[in-house]
């Protein structure tokens, strides 16, 4: 078994990690449907999302790694940290669920990480700002892509419709914690490294209502509930998922491609 | 005389796209530059999408094939910005990928090629209007937004019945 590695709390290291850990696990859930898509057409699409997200994790942790200069690549930051040291917010661990699932997640991921890498282009890390400009390209076509499909399933169907707002009820609650902007968020918004998260919320949330509008559904209440992921107290999903994503790096220790 | 960079630069017209074999890396408008360092040549590309699995096997074959012709020893490597864009694969690289049965990429819609805040457009929104490559009928339809890879989406014509892939405008 390969060891764990412990990273820097330095901010600028945990800001980036937020942002690589949640396109990793994102990424993750996503490819969890090649072969089980309910048609053709979409498993392809899925996994060149889920491709796509893999791609942009790997440039942001590879980027975090070398600014934390303690060299960890990529992959030791991917594969070998213990479950409480990922900074992915909790909405993108929860388990795939049902298509509508998925549909309404990534319309909800991808409006967010369209929004935050159109802020990371201009951000003063030349590094960020030259991942964040491909980036955005892939995120705005997988909001497209992703509302096409919230709107054809609400608009499909009784059942469609039924599983489409079950789903946005059930992950509405988890939105909060995207914004929530903390002492890491601040810091990166003073250096210039990136917004608080905070910032997006607004266009985020009319974005949303735009969609969910069109798709005759109603934007769900709010509630209290505040997850955590994004501090590393995850949900009781995060350890099997781990176990499967970490498996190969932990029983082949240094394994690469 | 020809110049160690000027050799290289026509050993990549050689080298050909492991995903699209129709197109050689300087087709398709991914390296940026050679540099000639004296004890070693360098050769800067830009990847075409965050995840693009082609990416190293690319970087592999630009090396090799440099090295093959004497030219090396070569290192490989990538800048990301500017973001590549399918602007940059060139005119003779879309008739090569007309001719291989592929829809060449329309121009980018100015508005999506920066970085600016873009609204979101998903109503009244059409896909594009894609000619067929096999025999050039505009009387096409989109149907799937994804294709073999993550560049394509698929297609099919209508007026002669075949299936095609067009490259999407990024």
């Amino acid at each position: 078994m390969q060891g764990s590695i412990q990273v820097s709390p330095r901010p600028d290291v945990q800001y980036l990690l937020r942002i690589g850990d949640t396109a990793l696990v994102l990424g993750q859930r996503i490819s969890e449907w090649t072969g089980h898509a309910p048609v053709l057409e979409e498993d392809i699409a899925l996994a060149n999302m889920a491709l796509d997200l893999i791609g942009q994790c790997r440039a942001v942790l590879a980027h975090a790694g070398a600014l934390e200069g303690a060299g960890h690549d990529e992959d030791q930051l991917a594969f070998l940290r213990e479950e409480r040291d990922y900074r992915n917010v909790t909405l993108v661990e929860l388990p795939r669920g049902d298509f509508a699932f998925t549909v309404v997640r990534n319309t909800m991921m991808a409006t967010f990480f369209k929004l935050l890498w159109e802020k990371l282009a201009h951000s003063k890390d030349a590094e960020l700002s030259a991942i964040a400009g491909k980036a955005v390209k892939e995120a705005r076509y997988h909001q497209q892509h992703a509302a096409d499909w919230l709107l054809r399933l609400a608009g499909g169907t009784e059942e469609s419709r039924r599983r489409t707002g079950k789903a946005l009820e059930s992950l509405w609650r988890y939105h909060p914690e995207l914004f929530a902007s903390d002492a890491i968020d601040e810091q990166a918004h003073t250096s210039g490294l990136g917004p608080r998260w905070g910032e997006l919320r607004e266009a985020w949330l009319a974005e949303m209502q735009q969609v969910l509008d069109e798709a005759g559904l109603a934007v769900p209440a709010s509630s209290a509930f505040l997850s955590t992921g994004k501090t590393g107290v995850h949900s009781e999903h995060m350890g099997t998922l781990l176990t499967e994503l970490q498996y190969l790096q932990r029983a082949y220790p240094g394994g690469v491609w | 005389m020809v110049t160690r960079t000027e050799r290289a630069w026509e050993v990549l017209a050689e080298v050909l796209d492991p995903e699209v074999p129709a197109l050689s890396v300087r087709d398709l408008g991914i390296v940026r530059d050679v540099i000639d360092h004296g004890a070693e040549l360098e050769v800067v590309l830009t990847p075409t999408y965050s995840g693009c699995p082609a990416t190293e096997v690319i970087e592999a074959s630009v090396l090799s094939a440099i090295e093959a012709e004497g030219l090396g020893p070569a290192r490989a490597t990538l800048q990301r910005a500017p973001a590549w864009t399918t602007d940059w694969i060139s005119e003779d690289g879309k008739r090569k990928l007309r001719e291989y049965g592929i829809a060449p990429p329309l121009h980018v819609i100015p508005a999506e090629a920066g970085t600016q805040a873009v609204p979101i457009r998903i109503f009244g929104r059409k896909a594009d209007t894609v000619p067929c490559p096999h025999c050039g009928s505009s009387i096409t339809e989109r149907t799937s937004a994804f294709g073999s890879t993550a560049c394509k989406s698929l297609y099919r014509c209508l007026a002669c019945r075949e299936p095609f892939e067009y490259f999407k405008p990024l």
